[in-house]
């Protein structure tokens, strides 16, 4: 037989003063089950909430309705107060009688009718309320990190520091991302790999950091704190712990046709190479799609050349599994490929490039070694028309609806570069809109206008077409009403960025969700941003949406806050509201599985004892670590089996009824 | 007499001006921009703005040829050409009600009627 | 005409019953600001919180009306706020089917209603309910589906 007590809150005159508080008692004391009711000034100062807790005592109540302000605000006070008392949290309901009742409505006989019934829908659902026990879960205290760009280094080096071991899985056969492909970083102009290799390096000598380079993630299993990847090691061909990076195969190998990633296809490597000089961890790796050994059976020329004895053309992918607390998605991004936009010419000429192959043919350590070039034939360029917005805010379905954010300050990056670089080069810059917020951001932009001359035309080109060896560009000139049509050596397309294709696939793995751009979703998107929906799944850098190097950095430090403050916890404690099925009632329709949002509900054959009958059946069961308490299942299914705790079917029901009443 | 606001040419055009960004790549791929007196960025503007009885004037409507490469490359989807179109419809429609009878059309097409006029009529039917 | 919530109830005047399911996240934070904004609305309208708009059982809508409700509605986050990301969505297509069906069987389509209210909108929610409520008055006394049971 449940006890309940009721603690009607004057809050003041805030309900006192609509609500005759004194009636309320009186009609709550007539509802079966109270044992007890009282109302009291400020139910939530420390004599209203002790005036609660002797109640409790006195009258042995089993649980408690407090008709007060809304549960948002001092459902928490109530359910310390309970505990504090030694009852359950979770027999405390609340009625919102200020909020909802005594400051919308004026009229006090209204307003106090209302009060009554919303104390007796929680009365009725109190008496439904069971004691519910927050479960606990233990925590891995390993992080991984997926992706090896500037993103997942900072995450990781920030973890490391803190005292947490950390696994980086990255596919290239080094780490090092995007930003070790750039020349200079706006708006300091510093360069990208004076900045980047000694986090590189730190990242690859850090005793808590491991490497998995050349790897994918294979598997994911799980749930917050007790993830479990499988990581599959690609076999390089060549045995990492006897290479020494001296890179003599890779001058050796014969085979030269293939297109050099690093350099964006702008020369070629050899089928074994090492990516650059800088790479982490400076290990050889071979091509077997463009090995001649792997091809033909010959060759061989580099096993015959390492004195190291390091090449291994019998090596396997090896298979990797470990436990992980948490993991961080930091899988970076991609330039689009802009020959869908047939008109600037792009794949046609070889003058037409995208942003980030200017920026490989800029650099010192680029395919033309830091010479600026036309790529056609070699021939030094006198005017570089630059066109942004390539692809970005376009809703045309060729190109992407959202500002890629970066381009605006690379392409006057560029600019500044080419005119200090080589005054006598005359560049043109087409933008819808210059954006430039950021620190020292306009100042920049400014400079490359005023310090460096180059000519910002506002409009967009409409083509860009060869003609007699060189570019001819036609564009508008909005600001000056004409149509301008210019003469170029080359043309650099701002072109859009896009989340890194394999991000897409991670993210199923990790039942983490991602939007109609394939960047990753926050779980709040302002006050939850660097964390997944999905708990122990975080976001760090441009797979959450498109940022420049400052801002990936302060994301992915943040980021590793937010991991190093999971890791930190001894035991996670869990919602006690979850979803639970009874196995009796299930019919393993999995329907509940096919809703749910987090992959929380999975199918397990059981041995069940049906009222002294042994079967077994597959029955749903939700993993209460991982469910939200969201109750989508509890509809979808069918037989009633699923229910949620805290909001039973019953509870709800027996609200509607003491409503309707 | 047949209407000349701003809704009428949405309404025959099909299209929507307030996706308009500003790019100007309409005008900086119209092949006949020189030869206009309203570009086509401007058609989307004006449009957009309800200054219809300048346009019904503009000699733009004869230069325009229809290749449809403003609406091609519009990377917002608003189509230029359709205003310029739907434009000419009107001034063909003050001209003679809104309908032709098809013993008129011959008479019609003269020296002063715009040949695009003719292709996108066709065009439009043809759809 | 706007409803006036401060003239008191006469006697004999009808008083629609309006069940409201909010989820916890954004149309109860809604009402609680229409609350703390001093917006009125019916006392006619009654809040029961569920966590998600998703966790609203079609039966609960049914058992509303079989206890003499005269109008139902159900408020949650704008598609794609759900704070459950996809619970809102359920909730849409649940209720287009139910409320279809409720709409054969004579219950008319007036008489429910699906919302989104963010916790910002205090103002629609309060808007929302003068309005739902409004219109269930001039619909009247819901008399399908009752049980004949617990009327008197």
């Amino acid at each position: 037989m449940q006890k309940i007590g009721v603690f009607v809150c004057w809050c003041g005159s805030n309900i006192a003063g609509t609500v005759d508080v004194g009636r309320v008692v009186e009609a709550v004391r007539q509802e079966p089950g109270v044992a007890f009711a009282a109302d009291y000034q400020y139910m939530c100062s420390d004599s209203g909430q002790n005036l609660i807790k002797s109640a409790v005592k006195e009258h042995g109540l089993t649980g408690i309705v407090v008709c007060s302000c809304s549960p948002r605000m001092h459902e928490a006070t109530f359910k310390k107060t309970a505990a504090a008392a030694g009852l359950n949290p979770y027999m405390v309901e609340i009625a919102n009688i200020r909020e909802h009742c005594s400051w919308i409505h004026k009229n006090m006989e209204e307003a106090t009718e209302k009060a009554i019934v919303l104390a007796r829908a929680a009365i009725a659902k109190v008496l439904k309320d069971a004691p519910l026990t927050s479960g606990t879960t233990e925590v891995t205290k390993r992080a991984l990190v997926i992706g090896g760009g500037i993103a997942g280094i900072q995450t990781a080096l920030d973890i490391a520091e803190a005292g947490f071991a950390v696994d980086i899985v990255e596919k290239q056969p080094t780490i090092g991302g995007r930003m070790a492909q750039l020349d200079k970083t706006f708006p300091t102009l510093d360069c990208s790999a004076c900045i980047l290799t000694p986090k590189m390096v730190d990242a690859g000598a850090n005793e808590n950091i491991e490497l998995f380079t050349y790897s994918e993630v294979e598997s994911v299993k799980g749930f917050v704190g007790n993830f479990t990847v499988t990581i599959r090691k690609k076999a390089r061909s060549v045995r990492a712990d006897l290479c020494t990076g001296c890179g003599e195969c890779t001058e050796k190998c014969p085979s030269r046709k293939t297109k050099n990633e690093f350099n964006m296809g702008m020369d070629t490597r050899g089928a074994i190479y090492i990516p650059y000089a800088q790479a982490v961890p400076k290990i050889a790796v071979i091509d077997r799609e463009h090995c001649l050994h792997f091809k033909t059976g010959k060759c061989g020329l580099c096993e015959r050349t390492c004195s190291a004895k390091a090449i291994d053309f019998a090596q396997e992918d090896e298979l990797v599994t470990r436990n992980y607390g948490a993991i961080v998605m930091a899988t970076g991004f991609q330039m689009i490929d802009p020959s869908g936009f047939g008109e600037f010419g792009y794949g046609k000429s070889k003058d037409v490039l995208t942003s980030l192959e200017f920026e490989r043919l800029m650099n010192a350590a680029g395919p033309t070694g830091g010479h600026l070039v036309c790529p056609s034939d070699g021939r030094h360029p006198k005017h570089i028309v630059f066109i942004q917005c390539v692809g970005s805010r376009d809703t045309s379905g060729c190109g992407k609806p959202y500002c890629s954010k970066i381009c605006c300050m690379y392409t006057a990056k560029h600019a500044i570069l080419v005119r200090d670089k080589y005054p006598d080069v005359s560049v043109t810059v087409f933008y819808i809109d210059v954006r430039t917020p950021g620190k020292n951001f306009d100042e920049f932009y400014r400079r490359a206008v005023e310090e460096y001359g180059v000519q910002y035309v506002k409009g967009m080109v409409g083509k860009v077409t060869r003609e007699g060896g060189r570019l001819k560009v036609q564009g508008s000139d909005l600001l000056n009403d004409r149509q301008l049509h210019l003469e170029a050596d080359m043309v650099v397309l701002a072109a859009a960025i896009e989340p890194d294709p394999t991000a897409r696939s991670v993210a199923s793995m990790l039942t983490a969700s991602i939007d109609t751009n394939g960047f990753m979703t926050e779980a709040h998107p302002k006050l939850r941003p660097v964390e997944s929906p999905t708990a122990g799944v975080f976001l760090s850098g441009v797979c959450q949406g498109p940022k420049d190097i400052p801002e990936t950095v302060a994301q992915a430090s943040a980021c590793a806050a937010k991991v190093i403050g999971l890791l930190c916890k001894q035991k996670l404690v869990n919602n006690a509201c979850v979803a639970s099925s009874d196995p009796l009632l299930c019919n393993g329709c999995s329907s509940c599985e096919k809703v749910c949002p987090y992959g929380a509900i999975t199918y397990e054959e059981r041995e069940l004892n049906d009222k002294g009958v042994r079967r077994t059946a597959r029955v749903a069961v939700v993993n209460e670590a991982v469910c939200q308490g969201c109750g989508a299942c509890t509809v979808a299914c069918p037989s009633g089996a699923m229910d949620l705790k805290g909001f039973t079917n019953q509870q709800i029901m027996a609200e509607v009824d003491a409503i309707c009443r | 007499m047949p209407e000349t606001t701003r809704e009428t040419v949405l309404r025959i055009s099909g299209t929507n001006t307030r996706k308009c960004m500003l790019c100007g790549k309409c005008s900086g791929s119209c092949p006949a921009y020189d030869a206009m007196d309203y570009r086509p960025h401007q058609f989307v503007a004006m449009v957009e703005r309800g200054e219809i009885a300048p346009l019904l004037q503009s000699k733009s409507l004869y230069a325009c040829m229809s290749c449809f490469a403003c609406v091609e490359r519009c990377p917002r989807g608003v189509q230029p050409a359709s205003l310029i179109e739907a434009l000419r419809a009107m001034v063909l429609r003050e001209r003679e009600h809104t309908r032709l009878p098809a013993q008129l059309i011959p008479e019609l097409i003269d020296a002063g009627t715009p040949q695009q006029a003719v292709v996108s009529a066709f065009r439009k039917l043809s759809k | 005409m706007p409803l006036n919530t401060s003239a008191p109830a006469q006697t004999g005047e009808y008083r629609p019953l309006i069940v409201a399911f909010c989820c916890n996240w954004c149309s109860y934070a809604g009402a609680d600001l229409a609350g703390s904004s001093r917006l009125t609305y019916p006392a006619d309208v009654k809040i029961i919180r569920v966590p998600c708009s998703c966790r609203v059982n079609p039966l609960f809508v049914l058992k509303a009306f079989e206890r003499g409700a005269d109008g139902v509605i159900l408020c949650g986050c704008h598609p794609g706020d759900c704070h459950y990301t996809t619970g809102n969505y359920y909730t849409r297509r649940r209720m287009t089917l139910l409320f279809s069906m409720l709409d054969y069987l004579g219950i008319e389509r007036e008489r429910t209603r699906v919302e989104w209210v963010s916790a910002a909108e205090g103002a629609k929610f309060s808007a929302t309910m003068n309005d739902f409520a409004r219109t269930i008055r001039a619909l009247g006394e819901n008399r399908k589906l009752r049980d004949l049971r617990c009327g008197n």
